[in-house]
């Protein structure tokens, strides 16, 4: 009898290649952080927009996968005015999913609600320089600005800034209703989200027909997931060190690309001892960049010298500033007088290059004689205590939004920095609306915070992602946080 | 399973795993905040005889103090557990069928009926998680588990004639309890100790592993494994060191504590 199942194996095998002749049509990405909700207009954790974003809501522009600006719901804009008018014209025969017709009202009421007073859109910033919204005919919106901002439709390309139905806005958070090729199907709490291909599509239709969202919080389990073939693709995989077991395996691919997310050492800058810039300049130098990356993300990352994108074409590599040098650092520290028995809370949320890398910048501060306190934070209480509270000394964050520098310009921002300058910097940055000046003006910003030492600049966060291959069309680079599935397709 | 020698099995078992963790107290081959990331995850070697961790970190070290931990952590709360749950028992019996008896006695049952991992967990969360608070978790648990033993073996023996002597002699219940009871059920509660001490080894290294006890860089057998389980395929030695000393000393600690039973109850030492 024990040839039994032998015979069924072979039939199974002698089955397979026809099975695979039929491509799939569904996908199931693993995510390790489940998003809170599914409004991107109302929540600033990444993982809604990694969800969502370019998938069931879409603004009137996009981001593309190499972080240039492409036109979406509107199918061109003029400036005008100076720089202080944008006239959009917006694709007709555009739908939401609940039926309703996308037009100019909606994108008024889209606008209007994100900058209104009570909003709880996560970066109003991007709409405070709007000064009002018309509607022009049915097709055509005119938004007037308070003051020139040549940054403003790479504004409206964010997940915050998406169009939605004023039918459908207030049941966004788990009903979400947009314009987009696929639509909200299913959310199975702490579990996965479904969404299913949108057969009334503007655009090209999506080659797949169904994807689902799974959550594995825990590498262990994603790596046996990924190994499983639960799920297709991890873009932003959690455990780097089981990489090459991957790139060694013909099933799987690796997708390594950049994001926007600017690794630092935030110091509190308010709190003594770290509010004299000597002990947060000794710490910059007690830093080795390199032995970071190699030890917390398997060489996967490239060392920044300021908060600043390393792919963007205005990138100073300040890096020099805060070589590693530890002889440096001790003396930085003995003319700051704190030489002696200097012990700082190091907060960790719980990213393997914050815990991994926590352990390895505690070792590297040890060495110059300054001693830490590790504390392992949930992101839950993370936020509670460090981002809202302000009650830490060090932290290990990796700071994913694209184009954030004027975080230093906010004084109440969480590790509390935001001098003069660099508010002046960047309200310049905000009305210089030639190319050559804005690039002037970031590059002043990013050495001025990094001779100022606000923080120490750790590495850019290497997008290092796993899929099965025959997958194509996922995005290598992260320009913005997002998984965008139209253009994804099976090869075989 | 009883078997001849097991006590001494478990006895050598014990004793690596304590002289490892007295060791540490002066010696370690290695310094186990020394990261050293170009070593990273080397096989064992005449160098570092375990290999070094995914920080490079020498993995004998790293369990010698780790050792520390465990061992510091299930002494105080078998001390807890101790001093707590055996006054409380032996005041139960004294008091057999009394409103004390029953009020210690629910209340123990109170803690019993909650699951002491869940507990540690809602204690970590709520105080934070350190050493110091998984030792306060898991002595909590231990106080009805003394309190039980006590009662029990003391309840057996308050029946006794000696006991009855005491009593007729004049003497008070709290002093009989001290005089009489305790020194004949030391032999109870030495085993049940060596017991609670290997289960608390063991909620250490739970704890740990979901990262409620022993705060980085404190070295902790339970984050050691939890930290290396993506490497397994990669660096088998680092999860698997870590794991085998859990096994190793537990199964030891139990081993002296069946043993010291046989030995210690006459009704059960074997002939021969």
């Amino acid at each position: 009898m024990a040839l039994k199942p032998l015979v069924l194996c072979a039939a199974m095998l002698a089955l397979a290649p026809g099975a695979a002749l039929a491509q799939r049509t569904d996908i199931t990405i693993g995510m390790q952080l489940e998003p809170p909700n599914l409004d991107p207009t109302g929540g600033a954790a990444a993982a809604i927009d990694e969800v969502v974003y370019a998938n069931i809501f879409e603004g009137l522009t996009r981001y593309r996968e190499d972080g240039s600006i492409a036109p979406g719901l509107a199918e061109s804009w003029e400036v005008g005015d100076h720089g202080l008018t944008y006239t959009f014209h917006l694709r007709g025969g555009v739908t939401f999913h609940d039926g309703t017709a996308m037009d100019a009202g909606d994108v008024k009421f889209s606008l209007d609600r994100a900058r209104a007073d009570g909003s709880t859109n996560a970066q109003k910033a991007l709409f405070a320089g709007i000064d009002t919204v018309e509607v022009v005919d049915p097709l055509t919106v005119r938004v007037t600005l308070s003051a020139p901002n040549s940054a403003f439709p790479t504004n409206m390309a964010w997940g915050d800034a998406v169009i939605v139905a004023p039918e459908s806005a207030g049941n966004l958070a788990t009903a979400p209703v947009g314009t987009g090729p696929f639509m909200f199907a299913d959310w199975v709490q702490g579990d996965r989200v479904e969404i299913a291909a949108n057969p009334d599509y503007w655009g090209t239709p999506p080659a797949l027909e169904a994807a689902t969202f799974k959550f594995i919080s825990d590498p262990t389990a994603a790596y046996a997931a990924m190994m499983a073939g639960d799920i297709d693709a991890f873009p932003a995989y959690p455990a780097p060190e089981t990489l090459a077991q991957f790139e060694a395996d013909p099933r799987f691919k690796l997708l390594i690309g950049s994001t926007e997310g600017e690794t630092i050492l935030a110091m509190n800058n308010a709190r003594p001892p770290l509010s004299d810039k000597r002990v947060r300049e000794a710490i910059a130098h007690a830093i080795d960049r390199q032995e970071l990356i190699d030890g917390a993300l398997f060489g996967y990352g490239t060392p920044i010298g300021t908060h600043f994108a390393p792919h963007h074409p205005d990138y100073l590599d300040l890096t020099g500033l805060s070589g590693h040098d530890p002889d440096r650092a001790r003396a930085l520290l003995a003319e700051a007088g704190v030489a002696e028995g200097l012990t700082l809370s190091l907060k960790l949320p719980p990213p393997s290059y914050a815990r991994r890398g926590g352990e390895i910048v505690a070792a590297q501060l040890r060495r110059v004689g300054i001693d830490t306190r590790i504390e392992n934070l949930e992101w839950a209480q993370w936020l509670e205590q460090v981002f809202k509270g302000r009650d830490f000394d060090l932290t290990i964050v990796s700071h994913t939004e694209p184009m954030d520098i004027n975080i230093y310009a906010r004084p109440d921002y969480y590790f509390q920095y935001g001098t003069e300058e660099m508010q002046t910097l960047m309200r310049e940055l905000d009305l210089a609306t030639d190319p050559a000046a804005r690039s002037e003006i970031l590059k002043k910003a990013q050495r001025v915070i990094a001779e100022d030492f606000v923080n120490a600049y750790l590495f850019q966060l290497a997008r290092t992602g796993v899929a099965r291959t025959g997958i194509e069309g996922l995005w290598q680079n992260a320009p913005t946080q997002a998984n965008d599935l139209t253009g994804v397709h099976w090869t075989e | 399973m009883r078997f001849p020698g097991q006590l001494w099995i478990g006895a050598a078992l014990s004793a690596v795993f304590v002289g490892a963790a007295l060791v540490s107290l002066v010696w370690v081959p290695f310094a186990v905040d020394g990261v050293e990331i170009a070593a990273r995850m080397q096989p064992p070697s005449p160098a570092h005889p375990l290999g070094t961790d995914q920080l490079g970190r020498d993995m004998l070290a790293m369990l010698m103090v780790g050792a520390r931990t465990s061992i510091a952590v299930a002494i105080v709360a078998v001390g807890i557990g101790m001093a707590a749950g055996v006054p409380l028992g032996l005041l139960a019996a004294a008091h057999r069928g009394g409103l004390l008896d029953e009020v210690v006695m629910r209340a123990n049952d109170l803690v019993f009926a909650f699951p002491a991992l869940v507990i540690a967990i809602l204690i970590t969360a709520a105080i934070g998680p350190s050493a110091l608070n998984a030792i306060l978790a898991i002595g909590v648990f231990n106080i009805p588990v003394f309190a039980r033993v006590a009662r029990g073996g003391a309840l057996s023996l308050w029946t006794l004639d000696y006991v009855l002597a005491a009593r007729v002699a004049g003497k008070g219940r709290l002093r009989i309890s001290a005089e009489h009871i305790l020194p004949n059920i030391a032999n109870l509660l030495i085993v049940q100790g060596t017991i609670q001490f290997s289960l608390g080894i063991l909620a250490e290294a739970g704890l740990s592993y979901v990262g409620l006890g022993a705060q980085p860089p404190t070295p902790s057998w339970g984050r050691m494994l939890a930290e290396s389980q993506t490497l397994i395929a990669l660096a088998p030695h680092v999860a698997l060191f870590p794991g085998l000393a859990i096994v190793l000393t537990v199964l030891g600690l139990n081993l002296v504590g069946d043993g010291l039973r046989d030995h210690l109850d006459p009704r059960l030492r074997r002939i021969g």
